[in-house]
């Protein structure tokens, strides 16, 4: 692994600024390809520090509603990972300094064949994965691979993780470390900042990688005080309903970037 | 036999079946799964787990079930002598509380207070609510809509014995989408939940356990079977979804060399129509957990199963029958939902036995078989459940002939 990402670059300047980066999360073609694609094409404008671009999955079982209803959404206008990756070449051609994570789970990599799959996102200007059902156990099947095409592996830690576990969930994690701040689904409620802040210190004292925190963070208000403490702050679930709310997909990219932008000036200014 | 060649030693440490099984969960559930394996280590190796498992089968399930010559459909078919596992006379009426019991004992051991199951035609969700009820456990079952339709005297049962039904529309809401439900809840409630998974299915170790727990069919049919004929049968026949009473019957058998042993999978419509033949038309690919043959798209997108039986209507196998599948050990093949029907007519007429639309699947293609052996060759099929439950379904499709 390269010790000079574009990822790693991002969470070294942001530090440098003394704030945490936004993380956002949307499915790709969510609604359609068209304005799921000019929705992230407007991303880092609006705001975003790290993006999270969702492969839709048919049973995303770790996700809540509304990113199953956004996957949904998506296959059902013929989003597939050959138009997934060719995002990410389109968002290339205007952004060279946004690292790009593609988040999902493993059987559409698994099917389109773990080598080709790593290989053209590489060359596509992918910068990390986010496999929810691939724990430590399974590294051999993506995670050590995709660190052999200079792809990080993001792993997610949990408060189930404890001490014993740790250690093997940080092993091969690179890039940053995504901090599930609850038990459940996405789009759940999530608890108490206090309570975070805790069990991301304890995580802290075990790595020098960034921690981004997840789930359940939907306002500027939360999204600010996660700010606080953690280095990266993940919104997927509220994005995602700006595009299932909206009238029309238009309103829908724009409502995303509309919360992002906000989001983004609520932690510009949280510490 | 020697230990390194049996077939009966899997899975490895990982939860691999050669190249299946394994446990693809999220990190929330994989700290629980572990020590579920944990547990189960230790209550294999602890005699009062064996002896209280032992006497809720015997005097709760009504085990041993017999093994039963069916004469009249051996005479009628003309060819192979024909027995029955008798899997549907245990109490619930089918095999699902083999698996259901033994579980229910491990979350015992653990201290879990709540059980959640998923289920398709409702028979493992009932022997769940079952055991909840007998152990006095919170239960809650996702149901799929569509199941919980077709299915309708099973969710009155549910409901009877104190569970919550929740019913499940996401996807063509049947079995699929009412394990991705259940997964949802355990992955919420890790702390104080049990999920008892039906099936031969899902992340390691319950591939494993549920195969130990539904083993007692086989190791009773070979008792039986030697204690009645002084001969281990020639060929083993059982319906299949998951897989759980095909492994159940013919997991004690893999190692005698003698003994076929064929897999019957739900065909659907036919295999170039809609179907839930995984192995006949699936690939391989990981879902809930494990590593198997799916019924999935070229992008990887998991295809809706379709049977007429809602316990086959899953579009994968366990892993250990897709193991067994690339090794050659079973047969598998697949009959069409109007064979199954046929199979069920005959069950009905012939022996005076309702067999449930799964297990029907067997006795069709046992139909076909039958007639090519001779009559000293011994066919045993696993009868894995009765049909009381799909009444409604076999009469709206055999109305014409039931208004006669």
């Amino acid at each position: 692994m390269t010790t000079n990402s574009r990822m790693q670059r991002r969470f070294a300047a942001l530090k440098d600024e003394n704030r945490a980066a936004l993380v956002t999360f949307t499915t790709a073609g969510d609604p359609n390809y068209e304005h799921s694609l000019n929705t992230l094409l407007g991303l880092p404008g609006a705001g975003a520090d790290v993006i999270e671009l969702g492969m839709p999955f048919t049973d995303p079982m770790a996700d809540g509603a509304a990113i199953q209803l956004g996957s949904q959404r998506a296959l059902a206008n013929g989003q597939n990972m050959v138009k997934t990756l060719q995002m990410v070449r389109e968002l290339r051609k205007q952004d060279q300094d946004t690292p790009l994570v593609l988040m999902g789970y493993y059987n559409p990599i698994y099917r389109y064949g773990v080598d080709t799959f790593l290989k053209e996102a590489a060359d596509a200007g992918v910068d990390g994965l986010i496999v929810v059902d691939l724990p430590p156990e399974h590294d051999d099947e993506l995670c050590v691979p995709a660190a052999a095409v200079g792809i990080h592996f993001i792993r997610l830690a949990t408060p189930t993780t404890d001490a014993k576990r740790l250690p093997g969930v940080l092993a091969n994690t690179s890039g940053f470390l995504y901090y599930v701040s609850s038990t459940g689904v996405t789009g759940a409620a999530a608890p108490t900042p206090e309570k975070v802040q805790r069990e991301v210190e304890v995580i802290r004292a075990h790595t020098d990688i960034p921690i981004g925190v997840g789930f359940g963070i939907r306002t500027p208000e939360q999204a600010a005080r996660i700010a606080q403490f953690a280095d990266g702050v993940v919104v997927g679930s509220a994005l995602v309903d700006c595009i299932a709310g909206a009238q029309t997909p238009e309103a829908g990219t724009a409502a995303v970037l509309s919360l992002v932008s906000e989001l983004s000036s609520a932690i510009r200014t949280a510490r | 036999m020697s230990t390194d060649t049996s077939l009966r030693q899997g899975p490895d440490a990982s939860g691999f079946f050669g190249r299946f099984g394994g446990r693809f969960v999220a990190e929330t559930l994989m700290p629980l799964i572990l020590e579920l394996q944990d547990e189960y280590e230790r209550a294999k190796q602890d005699p009062a787990f064996h002896a209280e498992l032992e006497t809720l089968r015997k005097d709760y399930v009504g085990r041993q079930t017999p093994l039963y010559l069916a004469e009249r459909l051996t005479e009628a078919l003309g060819g192979a002598k024909i027995y029955l596992k008798r899997e549907d006379l245990n109490h619930t009426g089918a095999h699902k509380i083999n698996n259901c019991l033994g579980q229910i004992l491990l979350a015992k051991r653990m201290g879990k207070k709540r059980i959640i199951a998923e289920t398709g035609a409702g028979m493992h969700g009932v022997a769940t609510a079952t055991v909840a009820a007998r152990f006095g456990m919170e239960c809650v079952i996702y149901m799929g809509s569509t199941d919980i339709h077709r299915q309708q005297p099973n969710v009155q049962r549910m409901k009877l014995l104190g569970a919550t039904v929740i019913p499940v529309t996401s996807g063509t809401g049947t079995l699929k989408d009412a394990m991705n439900e259940a997964l949802r809840d355990w992955v919420t409630n890790v702390d104080d939940t049990f999920y008892i998974i039906g099936t031969v299915a899902g992340p390691h170790p319950y591939p494993a356990l549920v195969r130990d727990f539904q083993a007692v069919i086989g190791e009773e049919t070979r008792e039986q079977m030697l204690e009645k004929e002084g001969r281990l049968p020639d060929t083993l026949l059982a319906c299949i979804g998951g897989g759980s009473n095909a492994m159940g019957l013919f997991h004690p058998f893999l190692d005698d060399t003698s003994v076929k042993m064929i897999g019957v999978e739900a065909g659907g419509e036919g295999l170039d129509k809609r179907h839930a033949a995984s192995l006949k038309g699936g690939e391989p690919g990981v879902l809930h957990g494990n590593r198997t043959f799916l019924l999935q798209s070229d992008d990887g997108q998991i295809q809706d199963a379709h049977s007429i039986s809602a316990g086959l209507d899953y579009p994968g196998i366990g892993p250990e029958h897709a193991w067994l599948h690339d090794i050659n050990r079973v047969e598998y093949v697949a009959v069409t939902d109007d064979e199954a029907l046929e199979g069920f007519k005959a069950l009905c007429k012939l022996e005076g036995i309702i067999p449930a639309l799964e297990s029907a699947h067997a006795i069709a293609y046992v139909q076909k078989l039958a007639p090519t052996l001779p009559k000293d060759h011994i066919i045993v099929i696993n009868l894995s459940g009765r049909g009381d439950k799909d009444m409604a379904t076999v009469t709206e499709h055999l109305a014409a002939e039931l208004a006669e």
